[in-house]
């Protein structure tokens, strides 16, 4: 652990493989730019890997100020031991004091071997992070100006803060897809660091055999957000319900397989037993009856709303919040609170209202 | 010779079962309104371990840190086929943080012995971190191979695996020991085996055995209850049926890296989802209403 440091760095690990950036990264950028600026603080971006210095410019465009840059080619393929022996020397020297990883397979594999070296804390699949005081009991004070790690727990049926006010770093992980990024800014200024990396064999302990990456078209898995129809949607083009509900939310759209049979959506899309497990933060079932080979693939959810006309539909046996009605009905009233960010606006024109106005002047031109 | 293998488990409640009446008043979870399981990737753990004895021969110790009660999912164990059970059971260990958690459990399979292969459930139900498994291999100084889906080999001093990393797949090659956490695609865990719960129905722990003979024999000094304990614990250690039972003074745990003390995370706040009686919210499919549930969703950092 280090000790407790007001002018360490914000850190993100910026998790690379084959020399590209995923979005994570770039999320955790648009977060900790935020959380930098808040503490007065330098925000830095650590890059291992080889062959990857050009990445860094991408990393400032997003919000670094500064990228520490550990090249060397036996950094090229992702190890726990190795990622883990360089960053702890970087985190020694340099004291930041919070750490930032995306809770992907590799942040979720490497994050808690670093911790567990550190002796650190470290918060998992966090959905939200702040910078707040935290009251100690009894009139012992307080300690100002920590990382508020807000996370889902118990199956998402609470949401826990969590902080570490002394053996820092203050180090978390965060689900992928609920930190916005900022706009990539061509202009912005950084310093790139140039890092010793010093192995001996031993942090090499895995042999990789062999490496196959599935390329899915829709990647449902990483959805903060899933709007799923069922057979109840009835139609190819009734589905557009289900994709505004989506495009206002900033989410995935998925399906059952009776919906995906139906050719309302691709197979790519089907959630389930035969298709994906996904466990988003938020799941809104439309016109879905909840069989047991649906729900396999979306119980875990940390949050289900079912929307569905047969009251005794088992969707909802799973729901957090269960609307018994027509989705006709229901989706245009969803997407007008969505708009209206939870508040009754009578002023806002439904979707549906919305959408008329629009055909109709394209039907004018 | 074989290969000895040492299993983590956990008793979780199950958290898929939540409803209403398991939420106490201030919001926080009662967890003694919740049945409690075996952590269900825990179970893909123990099957991993017990091919490994079924095809290359060796051993298989299951360890679990919790409650008296936990000696339920190690009696589960010995139904399916375990060696030998060990319960961790200590105050000092309570309100341990996966730091703290991943310290008591390297110091407890240190104490079991040599062990070739360390095997963990990827994540637990109620916690929900998938921390404690690469904290304990940083602990022991091995290796971790994390989300394994199939063993294929055990050759010698190399094991060989396929990890499901969700976007993919990797064939990976590793000289023992080593950690690996299972995930719940690899091979179905097998069921309790009737012989076996015939026997192991009747293993127990010290702790278990001491209160039973509180219950039973409330009016009898503490000298003959200890008599009574020592010859009941011979019995079961003659037959085979002793789940052991270890302290922290036992695993010589340093007790600044056990339980409230040693965890640096801390719980800041809790918040409930609200759930009703019921298990799920009606909502009616009315504007205010709608815009009633879209508002929580925000305010609880869902959506928004
Ligand atoms: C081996 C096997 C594997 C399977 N794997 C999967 C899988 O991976 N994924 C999967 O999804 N299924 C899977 N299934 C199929 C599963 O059993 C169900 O048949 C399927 O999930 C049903 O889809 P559904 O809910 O869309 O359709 P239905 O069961 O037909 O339900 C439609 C629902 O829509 C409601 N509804 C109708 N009109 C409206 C309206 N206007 N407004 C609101 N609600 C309305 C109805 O009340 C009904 O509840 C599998 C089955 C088997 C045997
Ligand atoms: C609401 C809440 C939020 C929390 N958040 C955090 C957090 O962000 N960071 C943190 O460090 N701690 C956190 N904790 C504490 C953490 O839950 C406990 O330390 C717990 O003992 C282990 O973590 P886990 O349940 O997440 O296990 P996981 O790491 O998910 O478990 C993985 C595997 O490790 C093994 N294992 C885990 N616990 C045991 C055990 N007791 N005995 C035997 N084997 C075991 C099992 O094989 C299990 O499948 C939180 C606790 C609560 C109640």
């Amino acid at each position: 652990m280090i000790e407790v440091n007001r002018q360490g760095e914000v850190w993100v690990f910026a998790e690379q493989e084959a020399a590209a950036l995923s979005e994570v990264p770039l999320e955790l950028l648009g977060k900790g730019r935020e959380l930098a600026d808040k503490l007065g603080v330098k925000l830095a971006a650590v890059l291992l890997g080889d062959g990857v210095k050009d990445l860094a410019s991408k990393l400032i465009a997003y919000g670094a100020d500064k990228v520490y840059l550990a090249e060397e080619p036996r950094l090229g393929y992702y190890q726990a031991n190795g990622y883990a022996k360089v960053l702890c020397d970087l985190i020694h020297a340099h004291k930041p004091q919070i750490c930032l990883f995306g809770a992907t397979p590799i942040g979720r594999d490497l994050a808690p071997r670093i911790a567990s070296a550190m002796k650190c804390g470290l918060t998992a699949d966090c959905t939200d992070l702040q910078i707040g005081d935290h009251e100690l009991p009894a009139g012992q004070g307080k300690h100002e100006n920590l990382l508020l790690q807000i996370r889902p727990a118990f199956g998402g049926n609470i949401i826990a803060t969590i902080i570490n006010y002394d053996r820092w770093p203050q180090m978390a992980t965060v689900r992928e897809g609920v930190m916005p990024m900022l706009q990539a800014d061509a202009t912005r200024k950084g310093d790139v660091i140039d890092c010793d990396v010093n192995l001996n064999g031993t942090e090499l302990p895995l042999k990789i055999i062999e490496s196959r990456r599935t390329q899915k078209k829709v990647n449902l898995k990483s959805a903060r957000v899933i709007v799923s129809g069922g057979a109840g949607v009835g139609s190819r083009e009734n589905f557009k319900l289900c994709w505004d509900l989506a495009n206002c939310l900033g989410a995935a759209v998925a399906g059952s397989r009776a919906a995906v049979d139906l050719g309302y959506i691709d197979r790519d899309h089907q959630v389930g037993q035969t298709g994906t497990t996904v466990r988003p933060a938020l799941y809104i079932a439309v016109g879905i009856s909840g069989a047991v080979q649906h729900r396999a693939g979306m119980a875990e959810s940390a949050k289900i709303v079912a929307i569905n006309t047969d009251k005794d539909a088992p969707i909802f046996g799973v729901a957090h919040y269960g609307i018994v009605g027509d989705l006709n009905v229901v989706i245009p009233k969803l997407i007008k609170a969505i708009r209206a960010g939870g508040r009754i606006d009578s002023n806002l024109p439904t979707a549906e209202s919305g959408r008329k106005t629009k055909l109709g002047a394209g039907s004018n031109a | 010779m074989g290969y000895s293998c040492v299993v983590l488990v956990k008793q979780v409640p199950d958290t898929k079962r939540i409803t209403g009446q398991a939420m106490n008043d201030d919001g926080t979870v009662n967890r003694a309104a919740l049945p409690t399981i075996f952590n269900p990737e825990d179970l893909y753990a123990l099957e991993m371990a017990l091919d490994i004895r079924d095809r290359f021969g060796g051993t298989v110790a299951v360890v679990t840190m919790g409650p008296p009660a936990a000696c339920e999912v190690l009696r589960e164990s010995f139904y399916r086929g375990a060696d030998r059970c060990v319960l961790i059971t200590d105050r000092k260990a309570a309100a341990s943080d996966t730091l703290a958690t991943s310290y008591i459990l390297s110091c407890a399979v240190r104490k079991i012995g040599r062990s070739d292969v360390v095997l963990c459930g990827r994540q637990a139900i109620d916690g929900d971190t998938a921390q404690v498994g690469p904290q304990l291999a940083e602990k022991l100084g091995i290796p971790q191979i994390t989300c394994v889906q199939e063993l294929h080999v055990l050759n010698g001093q190399t094991i060989r695996v396929t990890r499901n990393i969700g976007n993919g797949f990797e064939l990976v090659e590793c000289r023992l020991p080593v950690l690996l956490t299972v995930l719940d695609g690899a091979p179905m865990p097998r069921p309790s085996a009737g012989r076996r719960m015939m026997k192991y129905k009747k293993a127990r722990a010290r702790v278990e055995v001491e209160m039973d003979l509180a219950a039973r024999m409330p009016d009898a000094d503490q000298a003959t209850r200890s008599a009574q304990v020592q010859t009941q614990m011979a019995v079961l250690a003659e037959k085979n049926l002793q789940i052991e039972q270890w302290t922290l003074a036992d695993i010589g745990a340093d007790l600044t890296w056990c339980g409230r003390e040693g965890s640096p995370t801390k719980v800041h706040r809790i918040q409930s989802i609200v759930l009703t009686g019921k298990g799920h919210k009606s909502v009616q499919a009315t504007d205010e209403a709608v815009a009633g549930m879209v508002e929580e969703l925000i305010t609880d950092h869902t959506i928004g």
